[in-house]
Order: C-alpha cells, then structure tokens, then sequence
C-alpha cells in the first residue's frame, strides 16, 4: 500500500491517461462497462490525489521530488549540478491543487454521466475527459519546465476538442477554433520563453533554474512571455474575451473542468512570479502588474456579466471576475514582499486568493452543473424565454441560491471567509483595492439575483418541467456540501491546507530549489 | 553582427510572419498557416539553441576516435516534441475550419463573430 | 479552532449562523404573537397598490431578464457601449489585445522593473 503512496505522483498523471486510452476499446462492450471503468478511473484518481494531499499535510508539508526512472525515485540524479531527468516536485502549492482539480474532475464526471445518460457519443467525450484530466494533474505535479509545456498543450487540445464537441452547434465549432488559435499561441510563446532560458542556463528543471537565474534582458523578455501566455490562459483582462466562449460553449459539466484549467494556468503564473522568478525579479513592479491587472479583471468581468441574456455566458463572465480575487490576492503579497520588513497582511492575502481559487472551483461548479440542468429543463439558454423552473425543480433551486451567494461572497459561506482575507488584506495595502473588490461583490450578487428573478422565479410554466435527475443532483449536492463545509469551519481548513500552499509561496524559492539541487547526488 | 547569428534572425523573421498572418489575414486557413509559421520559427529557434560550432551529431555509435564537440541533445528532443504537438494542433485547427466552413459558409474571420459582446 | 484571523479582524461563522438563527427565533416570535382572527380572502388581506385596483393578468406578468436591472444599465451606459464595443467577437481582435500586452509587458519589465 505504502508503494502506491510512494509512486501517488506519477500516477495521478498515468492513472487517467490510462483511462484515455482504454475508453474506446471497453466503449465497444457497452455503457455499462464503460460507465463503470471510468468511474473506476476517476475515483482512483481523486482517492489518490486526495491520500498524497493529506499524507503530504499531516507530515508537516515538506515538500519532496519524485523522480520519472533512476534507481530511487527520491532522489535527484545531478550532473554537473544540473538534473538531468524529469522530476516531479510536490510542495504545498502543487498539492493544494491537486485537490481541486480531484473535486471538480470528480464530480464533472458524475455529472456528464447523467448528461449523457440519453444520447450517443458520449465514449470520445469521457476519453478526452481523462485525457484533460491528466494534463491538468500534470502541469500542477511537474518540476520540469519543458514537461510543463507538454501537459499544457495536451490540456490545450483536450479542452478545445471537448469546447467544439457538439459538431452540430454552429457556436461550438466557433469557440473551439478561437479557443484553439489563442491557446496554441500562447503555449509557442511559453515554448519561445523555455528555448530562451534553456539557451542561456541550459537545464530545463525548475528548482535548477531558480537558483541561477539572473537579471539580464533576456529573462526579462523569458519573464515577459511566460506571464502573458499563462496569463491569457487564466483568463485576466484585456486576454479574457476567450473564456465566455469557452465555458459557454462547452457542454455543462465540461464549463467546470475548464475552470480548473485555467487555475491550473493561474497556479503555473503563481509558480513562475514567486519561485522561478523570486530571487531576481523586483517584487513591487511585479506585483503591482498583477495587482491592475486584478482590478481590471474583477470589473470588467462582473460588469460584462450583468448585461448578457446567456445563462451560461454571464456564469462565465463572472467565473473570469473571480480569477481577478485570485490574482488580487497573490498580487498584494508579491507586491510586499519585496519591503524590507515583511508585513503580516502578505501572507494573509495570499492565503485569501489561494482559499480563493478553492471556493471558487467549488461554487462556479455548482452553478455550471446547475445551469446545464435548467437549461435541459426550460429547453432554451435565453434568460428572457425561461421562468418559473423554481416550482417543479425545488433541489436544482437550492443548490443555484448556495452557489450564487457563496460566489458573491454572503456570510456564512466559504466565498465570504476567502473574500473576508483578501478585503481585509488589500485594504492595508491601498483602500482603493478593497473598495474595487467589495463593490464588485455586491455587482456579482445583483448578477445571481438576475439569474435568479428571470430562471427560477415567475409564474408556472405552460408545460410542467422535471426535476433534475439524480445523477445530476447528487455532484451538485457534493459541491453544495463543500461550499457549506468550508465556509463554516474556515479556520480548520486555511490552517491545514491553504497556510502551507500559501507559506509555499510568500517564503520564497528557497525550499523548493534545496529540494532538488541540495539532495541530489 | 556575427554571421553565426544568422539562423536566429530567421527564426525571429519567422515569427513575425506568423504574427502577421495571424492579425491580418481574413482567411481561416490562412490564420492556421500563420499558427504553422510561428511554431516553425519557434522549433528552428529550438533547434539552434543546442548548437556548438564545428559540432558532430551526437550519436556516440561509430563516432570519430578523438571525439570532437558534439551539438546538444536535449534541444532535439524538444523540438521533436513541438513538432508534433504542432501537428495535432494544425489538426484541430483545420478541423474546426471545416466545421465552421459546413455551418457558417463563409470562412472570411471578419464575419464568424456570432459570439460577440 | 473554527474561526478566521486576519491580523486585523476575526470571521467565525459559527458565531455568526448562531446569532442569525436567533435574530430568526426573535423575529418568529415576534410574527407570533400578532393577532389570528384575521379573515383571509377578504378585504383585510387584499394588497395595498396606492389604491389602483391590482391588474387581472397577474399570473402572467414576469419581468424579463435583460429588464431587470435596465435604470443601472442604463446610468453606465457610457462605459457599457465602449466596453462592449471592445468585445468584437473577431478572433484578430483578441490576437492583437495579446500583443499588444505583450508588448506593454515588456516595456514595463525591461525599461522600469
């Protein structure tokens, strides 16, 4: 047993692609075998992704290598003090996401089996679920930057197939080719940004690079390709115009898994800017980069939000608005923690925005799944045809009130908690920030109550309409259960599991650059 | 300005020809040629990155005795992977055009902005 | 154990669900002690609409939802057609936004910071 923890790195990435490629052969034998190896794959998956992660937090969150081949995974094999193999590293960062990315792949799975619980096609659909699932587990596990470019071109293509899936819909095939162009663009600057460091330091490894990058032009041109393409891949403005395509035009559950993607993309930005670049880059310029960024990214999104007549395009809208609490969050703490005496408040903020990026994940999947069974049952996407869905689908009304609340950041749940450190953080870093964010709070609030009024609320409809099926209601109570979970016990859970991402990050490069060069032999 | 550097030049001409296309091209497939032109300058800005002058491949097979500079490995590897990664991108890209060209009529960029505002 | 600290303030929603579920105790309480002998279907339990008679086709009336919110919509309105405008939907668009960060990104990184 002890040996699957061991190897629990590695098979979190082999474990799904596995899955991948199995699909369509068992799919010949029938759903049922299907259904039932890809829940078999999936629950492995999260039952080990969330085994390494509380193993990893228990232990004191000490964060070690897995080597891809060698003699002993554990231990680096340097040459010349470069490592010359692929390493995994797991730190408290990469563990804390591997835990998001477990819930939301989860429960996107057990959705889309409801989802297509009537309709064929749905073997490729799972096949490159897993494949994106893998890719995802992939870019948040690596150490390797060339590795890392790999496993963001495959979540690239896996996540574009899934958008453009539904060859029938005219506005599918539309985002799937917009979606295409600018992920493949940005991931050849990141390949432009990677060939560059590796010309100038030759080794590819993180940790390696960490330690001997310098301050010349050329890693500030590195630097400066790296954070545009990863962040157009998160979804910050003026790069976002992508995303409401995206997550509107993929099928329901698949909006969910794709907002994990562009965490993971917001995690590699958090990797870069504080361990790749910590030693060298000026911490307030950076930071302050973020910080507008942010800004611009929470206002433009929620207000984009109030004005669309698509459910799932406004959902998406405000999905990009709270990448911009993330971003927020990280931005002040890298902004002070360049000060000669470090503030309090930087950790704080980014133990707001990374708690973030988990309610985020929790609540904005709730409302995708919620949203893919409304419009199942009203029959149209258009918020000015439907009304009056609260009176025969009680539980989906529910749910849709506990995620838009705990997404616009209503006590007690745990969009409030999160929301409660980054206010509090920004405020002490410039009042203006935490004005911006609490307004565009309430805006996001009005949003779901718009949603709400014109969905859910009004006279009976002319047909009566079912209650979502339970395949569909048991994820959204999972998630639903989440969102309760941790926004009443916060502490619990920013002390076990965020303050050790968060401490990741706000001390430094220091720990994750020793584990690989100072222990290899 | 040294004649070595002359490869790299070409490569970051490459790219701006893609960029180009890509911006100012209305034509879908000629945006996916665009796409093709920048990872071809990105694979040859790759592959020149592992070179040292009067290198030998570095096969170590039936190599000369006194064994001269061989060029870097590892930049090969990567640039065979980006070659196909680019592959299956071109791929996708030229399938979505297709079903865009089925639904739409029309592959003119300017016009498929159904998904606006 | 179950609570927030910020450094500069303190959230424990424990407290907080069981001072909500009181105030509710307190205000159910209130509403039960009002008066019973009321009759229902009458005049005593008819809305009050500034004395304007309440329309017939109420169980047809739903206000859509791009009017919900059309008097903020249309305060903003400046900022809403600009914006707006700016989200074209032609993917050159968004290559060009990508650019043009890129190239604000490096003038920021290379000549200040």
């Amino acid at each position: 047993m002890n040996a699957l923890l061991v190897h629990a790195p590695v098979l979190l990435v082999a474990v799904p692609l596995l899955g991948a490629f199995a699909v369509p052969i068992l799919g010949k034998l029938g759903r049922g075998v299907r259904d039932a190896f890809i829940g078999l794959i999936i629950a492995v998956t999260a039952a080990l992704a969330g085994w390494l992660a509380a193993d990893f937090f228990a232990g004191g969150a000490v964060p070690f290598v897995y080597q891809l081949g060698g003699q002993s995974t554990g231990i680096p094999l340097l040459s010349g003090g470069i490592p010359i193999r692929i390493l995994l590293e797991i730190d408290g960062l990469s563990a804390f996401m591997a835990l998001i990315t477990a819930l939301i792949t989860l429960t996107g799975a057990f959705f889309s089996f409801s989802y297509w619980k009537n309709r064929s096609g749905g073997t490729l659909y799972f096949s490159l679920f897993l494949l994106l699932t893998a890719g995802i587990f992939g870019m948040q596990l690596t150490g390797d930057l060339f590795n890392f470019f790999v496993f963001l071109e495959i979540t690239s293509i896996a996540a574009c197939g899934l958008i453009g899936f539904r060859v029938w819909l005219r506005r599918s095939q539309e985002a799937g080719f917009k979606v295409m162009t600018l992920y493949t663009l940005s991931g050849l600057f990141v390949l432009l940004a990677i060939g560059l460091l590796y010309s100038e330091y030759g080794g590819l490894n993180m940790g390696y690079l960490a330690g001997v990058l310098g301050t010349g032009v050329l890693d500030k041109v590195a630097l400066g390709l790296l954070l545009t393409g990863l962040a157009m891949k998160a979804g910050a403005v003026p790069l976002h115009m992508w995303a409401p395509d995206a997550y509107g035009e993929a099928p329901a559950p698949m909006s969910a898994v794709l907002v994990a993607n562009s965490q993971a993309s917001l995690y590699a930005v958090f990797r870069i800017v504080f361990t790749l670049f910590g030693a060298t880059v000026s911490a307030a310029s950076l930071g302050w980069i973020l910080i507008v960024l942010a800004l611009l990214t929470i206002f433009v999104g929620v207000t984009m939000a109030l004005i669309q007549s698509d459910i799932k395009r406004l959902i998406a809208y405000g999905a990009v608005s709270q990448i911009g609490y993330m971003l927020l969050g990280v931005g002040v703490g890298l902004a002070v923690s360049g000060h000669a005496a470090l503030p309090d408040y930087g950790l704080v903020a980014i133990q707001g925005g990374l708690f973030h990026m988990l309610n985020d994940a929790a609540c904005v999947g709730l409302l995708f799944f919620a949203s893919g069974a409304v419009i199942r049952a009203a029959g149209t996407r258009n918020l000015n045809q439907m009304g009056g869905l609260a009176h025969h689908m009680k539980w989906t009304t529910v749910f849709f009130v506990i995620g838009a609340f705990a997404l616009a950041g209503v006590p007690p749940f745990n969009g409030f908690a999160s929301k409660f450190l980054i206010y509090e953080a920004s405020f002490q870093l410039s009042p203006f920030l935490s004005i911006i964010a609490i307004l565009s709070s309430i805006l996001l609030l009005a949003v779901f109550v718009k949603v709400f009024q014109a969905a859910f609320l009004g006279p009976r409809p002319a047909q009566p309409v079912a209650e979502a099926p339970v395949g569909m209601l048991i994820p959204m109570a999972v998630l639903a259960a989440v969102v309760i979970a941790f926004g009443l016990f916060p502490g619990f859970f920013v002390d076990h599991i965020v303050t050790p991402a968060a401490k990741a990050l706000w001390d430094g490069p220091a720990a994750y650059i020793t584990t690989v060069v100072g222990l290899g032999g | 300005m040294n004649i070595g550097n002359f490869p790299f030049v070409v490569a970051a001409l490459l790219v701006v020809l893609g960029l180009y296309a890509l911006l100012f091209k209305r034509n879908l497939i000629k945006i996916v040629i665009g796409i093709s032109l920048i990872e071809t300058g990105v694979n040859l800005f790759l592959v020149m990155a592992g070179y040292r002058t009067g290198g030998m491949a570095p096969i170590y097979t039936l190599a000369p005795t006194p064994i001269r500079d061989m060029v870097l490995p590892t930049p090969q590897a990567l640039t065979l992977t980006s070659i196909v990664i680019g592959l299956a991108t071109t791929a996708l890209l030229l399938s979505f055009a297709v079903f865009i060209h089925r639904h739409y009529g029309t592959l003119d960029i300017q016009e498929i902005k159904e998904l606006n505002g | 154990m179950n609570g927030l600290q910020s450094g500069f303030g303190a959230w424990n929603p424990i407290a907080w669900t069981l001072l909500f579920l009181g105030i509710l105790v307190l205000a159910l309480f209130v509403r039960s002690r009002g008066r019973r002998d009321y009759k229902r279907g009458t005049g005593q339990t008819k809305v009050f609409l500034s004395g304007n008679e309440e329309p017939e086709e109420r169980g047809g009336l739903h206000v859509r939802a791009d009017n919900l919110y059309w008097g903020m919509v249309d305060g903003l309105s400046g900022y809403y057609r600009r914006v707006r405008a700016l989200h074209t939907g032609v993917l050159s668009d968004y290559v060009a936004w990508f650019i043009g960060a890129l190239a604000l990104m490096f003038v920021i990184l290379v000549l200040v910071g």
